[in-house]
């Protein structure tokens, strides 16, 4: 009169090893895919590393003042091209001393959400001290960090990416 | 709004003896979901007609039993049966159901039951039938305001899934997430919240700031989420029942990843300044700010343990993301992430024993649970991307989202929610009006 529910528990192994072996394949094929793009994303000449250094995106905040730095994954370390930009938007602000400006701090689309916010504020603080050592007041400087947010290339590859880690000098008034 | 003052009163009809009859294990995938025959709530003639005024429902006695039907289907651990098959009339079946003519049709459980239109009010009674042992395992009946009548189907499937699982439902719960819209580049977010089976869809703000990370306090109708309103990224404390919004604390910069105490009294966060992110808690009651932890690395997605006497956090001192471990004073932190990869958005399971999170390892992101220690990693689900899992009240289903890769053009994105078994088993999309993410689960409505 009772019957309870029996399961067959081999079945069960069976299937999750399938699975395994399923994920483990695809994993490898994922990566041989990821690297085939990364070489030849370089090759292109937009990236040095995982660093973009094209202009495609860039704007300017004068002539001759990029308005962005970019980052390598998971980096806040500025690159000797970002500090050469900084130099010339710290100057540029030295010119113009009534310019305040807000640093946007951004992040890719591969991390999660809220690492990316944190790591989007700590880039944006690295151009905030770079431009402080070049004279620039910190009551100039507010930061703002969009992290994954506000991507500028929606592209889902390496070289996409890439424009997307950045620091964007905006005038604020 | 108001649904959710009204209370529901129910009663025992009769006493139901324990005695073990049928029972569905829910701690293994479950490959042979039991078939139940969940036969429509008889109605009679005049309630049919008064329901159909109020609520435009032809007859809801049978949409009552499709929301329980649906939701048991959903749980992956059961089987509802064909209505065809059925034998027996509703109104029959509901007295003394004919256990020959269910078993013929392989139903080892049979949900049957009865509406009725008493004083404006929508009465119901159900029951829940071991077809094969011919004995009554449940029965119950409630009153309520007509309008409640879907709250009704998730109640039932609860005391049915309690019954036979021994484990508490999620059903009468509802889902609060981000609602996308508009290209990657210039994502329009609103929050909204929707009944855990997706209906009852409603969109809280208007999307003219960037609203991110909802979640829901674990002991009443208040939500913690970042808006960026007048582009200050603030965390903040939304009343759903009056719709009123406050910033949480008096910080000089952004706050970010909130998520409430288990006792609902406080809310935990990180708070960034100088490219440092640290760990605040503010005290609701009396507005008490207090620093946890204390490190130059990025310290984010604090969650308590449901004892509240600790906190899981990602932190990146290692250098790269991992999950740590340490007292809710701050004290004694300890990593407990050691695999491949990097790990994100740890989530204390409301049973305590595990922590959900986020995983990237060679481009690919899973979704996955340790025990409290670290030990016993298990990966659930894999995908090009996906991330923040939320529990379900009973600790068996997570909810997150998954956004697709785009083509060459950068087109053809799309974010969803996705539920999955604590098994690994049963994954399935959770129907949203519009694209969604960062989907938090409340607790139980009733209990």
């Amino acid at each position: 009169m009772k019957k309870s529910l029996i399961r067959n528990i081999d079945q069960g192994a069976i299937m999750k090893l399938n699975k395994i072996l399923k994920n483990t394949l695809l994993i490898v094929f994922a990566c041989f895919a990821l690297s085939a793009c990364a070489t030849s994303k370089k090759t292109s000449g937009q990236m040095q590393g995982d660093v973009y250094t094209g202009t495609d995106t860039v704007e300017y905040l004068a002539s001759g003042v990029p308005d962005r730095v970019f980052f390598a994954t998971n980096e806040s370390v500025l690159t000797t091209a970002s500090r050469e930009t900084l130099r010339k938007q710290a100057a540029y602000l030295r010119k113009n001393s009534k310019i305040t400006i807000v640093l946007e701090g951004h992040a890719d689309e591969r991390g999660t959400r809220e690492y990316n916010l944190a790591l989007g504020e700590r880039r944006a603080n690295a151009a905030k001290d770079y431009l402080m050592t070049y004279g620039i007041s910190s009551n100039r400087i507010s930061v703002l960090s969009y992290g994954k947010e506000r991507p500028v290339d929606s592209g889902s590859n390496p070289l996409a990416w890439s424009k997307n880690r950045r620091s964007v000098t905006v005038k604020a008034n | 709004m108001k649904i959710f003052i009204k209370i529901i009163v129910f009663f025992i009809l009769i006493p139901s003896k324990s005695f073990s009859l049928i029972e569905v294990d829910i701690t293994r995938g479950n490959l042979d979901p039991l078939p139940i025959a969940v036969s429509p709530l008889s109605i009679d003639e005049n309630s049919r007609q008064n329901f159909e005024k109020i609520l435009k429902k032809k007859n809801i006695g049978e949409e009552i039993s499709e929301i329980i039907e649906v939701n048991l289907k959903t749980s992956g651990l059961f089987n509802p049966l064909n209505k065809d098959a059925f034998l027996q009339a509703p109104n029959i079946a509901n007295l003394k159901p004919r256990f020959e003519d269910w078993n013929l049709i392989k139903a080892q459980a049979l949900i049957t039951g009865k509406v009725s239109y008493i004083d404006e009010k929508l009465r119901v009674e159900f029951r829940l039938w071991d077809v094969l042992a011919g004995k009554e395992m449940v029965a119950l009946a409630f009153t309520t305001v007509p309008t409640n009548w879907r709250r009704v189907g998730h109640i039932i499937t609860d005391k049915v899934y309690q019954r036979l699982t021994g484990e508490k439902g999620y059903f009468d719960t509802r889902i609060i997430y981000v609602a996308e819209e508009g290209p990657k580049t210039k994502r329009i977010k609103k929050l909204a919240i929707m009944d855990q089976d997706g209906a009852n869809n409603k969109f809280l703000t208007l999307g003219n700031e960037l609203v991110l990370t909802p979640r829901f306090n674990p002991t009443s109708q208040m939500v913690t989420y970042l808006s960026y309103f007048r582009n200050l990224p603030r965390v903040y404390l939304l009343d759903i029942e009056t719709g009123t919004q406050e910033v949480v604390g008096d910080f000089p910069g952004m706050t970010f990843a909130p998520r409430f105490s288990p006792d609902g009294k406080k809310i935990i966060m990180s708070f960034a300044k100088d490219g440092n992110s640290e760990i605040y808690t503010m005290d609701l009651e009396n507005r008490i700010v207090e620093k946890i932890t204390n490190h130059p690395s990025i310290d984010t997605s604090p969650s308590f343990s449901p004892d509240g006497k600790f906190i899981c956090f990602n932190s990146d001192r290692s250098g790269y993301q991992q999950i740590y471990v340490m007292k809710s004073d701050g004290s004694n932190v300890k990593r407990i992430s050691f695999g491949k990869g990097l790990y994100g958005t740890p989530v204390w399971s409301p049973r305590g024993d595990l922590i959900a999170f986020t995983k990237l390892h060679k481009g690919k992101f899973y979704i996955g649970v340790m025990r409290i220690d670290g030990s016993g990693e298990r990966l659930l689900t894999e995908n090009f991307y996906q991330e923040a899992p939320s529990w379900s009240p009973n600790g068996r289903v997570l909810i997150f989202y998954r956004e697709t890769k785009t083509d060459d053009k950068g087109e053809g994105f799309s974010a969803k929610l996705w539920s999955i078994d604590l098994t690994g088993y049963n994954e399935r999309m959770v129907k949203t009006p519009t694209d969604a993410s960062d989907p938090s689960w409340s607790s139980l409505l009733s209990n």
